[in-house]
């Protein structure tokens, strides 16, 4: 077996900055139509790490993401990204820090009278400060790295479901941003072009040691994130030998009901004696 | 069906109209910040402008035109059949021209910015700009209304010179008048008080059909059924508004022109 490139075991990012939360969420609530989504959830994200959000349907993972990049307000509580306090940013200054994030959405979201050429250089061609040639070759890198670069000319209709979310995936990554935001990025999708879309959260964290926060109800796909890394000289995933599990900076989050009821790595959820945890992962 | 409390209904109305002025608001400001989508507005206004050209045409030409069979047939009664062209002109110009656009353009591009949003909206294309860095009232909502209030204003135009053609063809085609008669008739009566009022109307009615297009299009909910229910709430609430709201604008110039 080859061994996991050295990326995984030393960091490219110093040992400070890897242990300062780029994601802070404290004692975050919200309702919708009096309803309470969250109840004062806490949690953090470290820089490079990635966490994987669980909960039933309805139980706010989502609401976390939207809550994350500002686009919704909570109702109590305080969310900081990236040292920044999103609850008391205006949406001006909201756009500018969103820049440093990506969104892969549910449905992916792509802007379907635009071609995905349009779509992956959306971010860079309302900035205005690349050269059409220099943001052409990033278009293509994108989709490289998503092996879509032959669906550049195409429409979001003419795409199937699973090269839908690559684009989406592209469109996220193309301005390097220091955290991406996936949710549910396999949900729907047929187990083979799953394993793709989680190769590739792999490869952006592995490669480009990009912080994510996932929603997902497939918990395969956290633990093929937790148990896998990306070897770049054969440009697949491949497992980890045991015992390395710990070196993938990969953790848990599961809501019940609006409420953050584990949050800690592999080892702590394969340890935990909460009946409704056990029966949910098993 | 779920029965509501009247004080929660009256909420939900408020809370409504808090949220439409907010947008309406919002579209204006964004015509005075920057960035300033030009290419979208212009895009706009070619499907807006352009697009309802034809229904324009129509519909002021055969309005003048069964205006001025109705209307000959009075006036035939007290012998007043040469003043036909000063009831027209008056009529399409004041009225009918604006009034009719507007609702045209109402029916069509209402319906469309609603069902365009609605679908961005459910599928978060919306909620995707934003996190792209996009503000949607200024990308989406702003070019619209610009386009809309812009346009409206020429298709009024259009409209009532069509009006005034189609009454010319029935006044000397089917009742045997002389065309130079209605013409001159036509445009001696026409004030600047006429003309202004004509060329108000418009910009109102657009800046109306635009932001409720707009606005039941960006708070669509509940999936495709959502989007069909705010396309046809837009439509008849931006009609219903508009002929509202020309009553009072109607009654407000008379007065400041002092028409008894």
């Amino acid at each position: 077996m080859t061994a996991p490139p050295a990326a995984i075991a030393a960091p490219a990012i110093d040992a400070t900055a890897a242990q300062s939360p780029i994601i802070v969420f404290d004692e975050v609530s919200i309702c919708f139509d009096w309803k309470p989504v969250l109840d004062r959830v806490s949690f953090h994200l470290k820089r490079g790490e990635s966490k994987a959000i669980f909960g039933t349907a309805g139980s706010g993972k989502s609401t976390i993401l939207k809550l994350a990049l500002g686009l919704i307000k909570p109702d109590r509580g305080r969310i900081y990204v990236m040292g920044e306090e999103v609850t008391r940013m205006s949406e001006d200054e909201l756009f500018h820090l969103r820049s440093k994030i990506g969104m892969v959405f549910q449905e992916s979201a792509l802007f379907d009278s635009l071609s995905v050429r349009e779509n992956v250089a959306y971010r860079l061609d309302q900035e205005g400060k690349l050269s059409e040639e220099r943001i052409d070759r990033k278009v293509r890198e994108a989709l490289s790295f998503v092996e879509l670069e032959h669906a550049i000319d195409l429409f979001p209709s003419e795409l199937s479901g699973g090269m839908k979310r690559r684009v989406a995936i592209a469109r996220a990554i193309i301005t390097e941003p220091e955290v991406i935001l996936y949710d549910s990025p396999t949900g729907g999708l047929d187990p083979v072009t799953s394993t793709t879309i989680v190769e590739l959260i792999i490869k952006q964290r592995d490669v480009y040691k990009t912080s994510s926060l996932l929603v997902t109800h497939r918990l395969q796909d956290a633990f093929v994130m937790a148990s896998h890394y990306f070897d770049k000289t054969t440009n697949h995933m491949r497992a980890l030998p045991p015992g390395m599990r710990c070196e993938v900076p990969m953790n848990f989050l599961i809501l019940r009901d609006g409420i953050a009821i584990f949050d800690g790595d592999v080892h702590e959820l394969s340890a935990t004696t909460d009946l409704y945890i056990r029966k949910y992962i098993s | 069906m779920e029965l509501t409390l009247p004080s929660d209904f009256a909420k939900s109305k408020l809370i409504a109209l808090q949220d439409y002025s907010v947008l309406a608001g919002r579209a204006v400001r964004g015509l005075f910040e920057k960035p300033l989508y030009f290419g979208d507005m212009v895009q706009q206004a070619d499907l807006i402008g352009f697009g309802s050209l034809p229904i324009v045409v129509l519909t002021g030409f055969f309005t003048g035109a069964v205006l001025t069979l109705n209307s000959a047939n009075s006036l035939e009664r007290f012998g007043s059949l040469s003043l036909l062209g000063q009831l027209v002109a008056v009529g399409m110009v004041r009225e009918l021209g604006p009034v009719l656009t507007g609702l045209m353009v109402a029916g069509r591009n209402a319906s469309g910015m609603a069902s365009e949003l609605g679908s961005m909206v459910v599928t978060e294309q919306i909620d995707a700009m934003r996190a792209l860095g996009t503000d949607p009232m200024k990308k989406l909502i702003t070019p619209r209304v610009a386009a809309t209030v812009f346009m409206l204003f020429f298709l009024s135009i259009i409209s009532d010179l069509l009006g005034l053609v189609g009454g010319s063809a029935v006044a000397s085609l089917l009742l045997g008048l002389d065309y130079h008669q209605y013409w001159a008739s036509a445009y001696q009566i026409l004030k600047f008080q006429d003309v202004f009022m004509g060329l108000l109307k418009p910009v109102i009615f657009g800046f109306i059909i635009a932001t409720i297009g707009c606005y039941y299009g960006i708070s669509a909910r509940g999936g495709t059924q959502g989007v069909g229910r705010a396309t046809t709430q837009a439509v008849v609430a931006a009609s219903v508004i508009i002929l509202l709201v020309d009553f009072f604008v109607t009654k407000l110039l008379m007065a400041m022109f002092g028409y008894s």
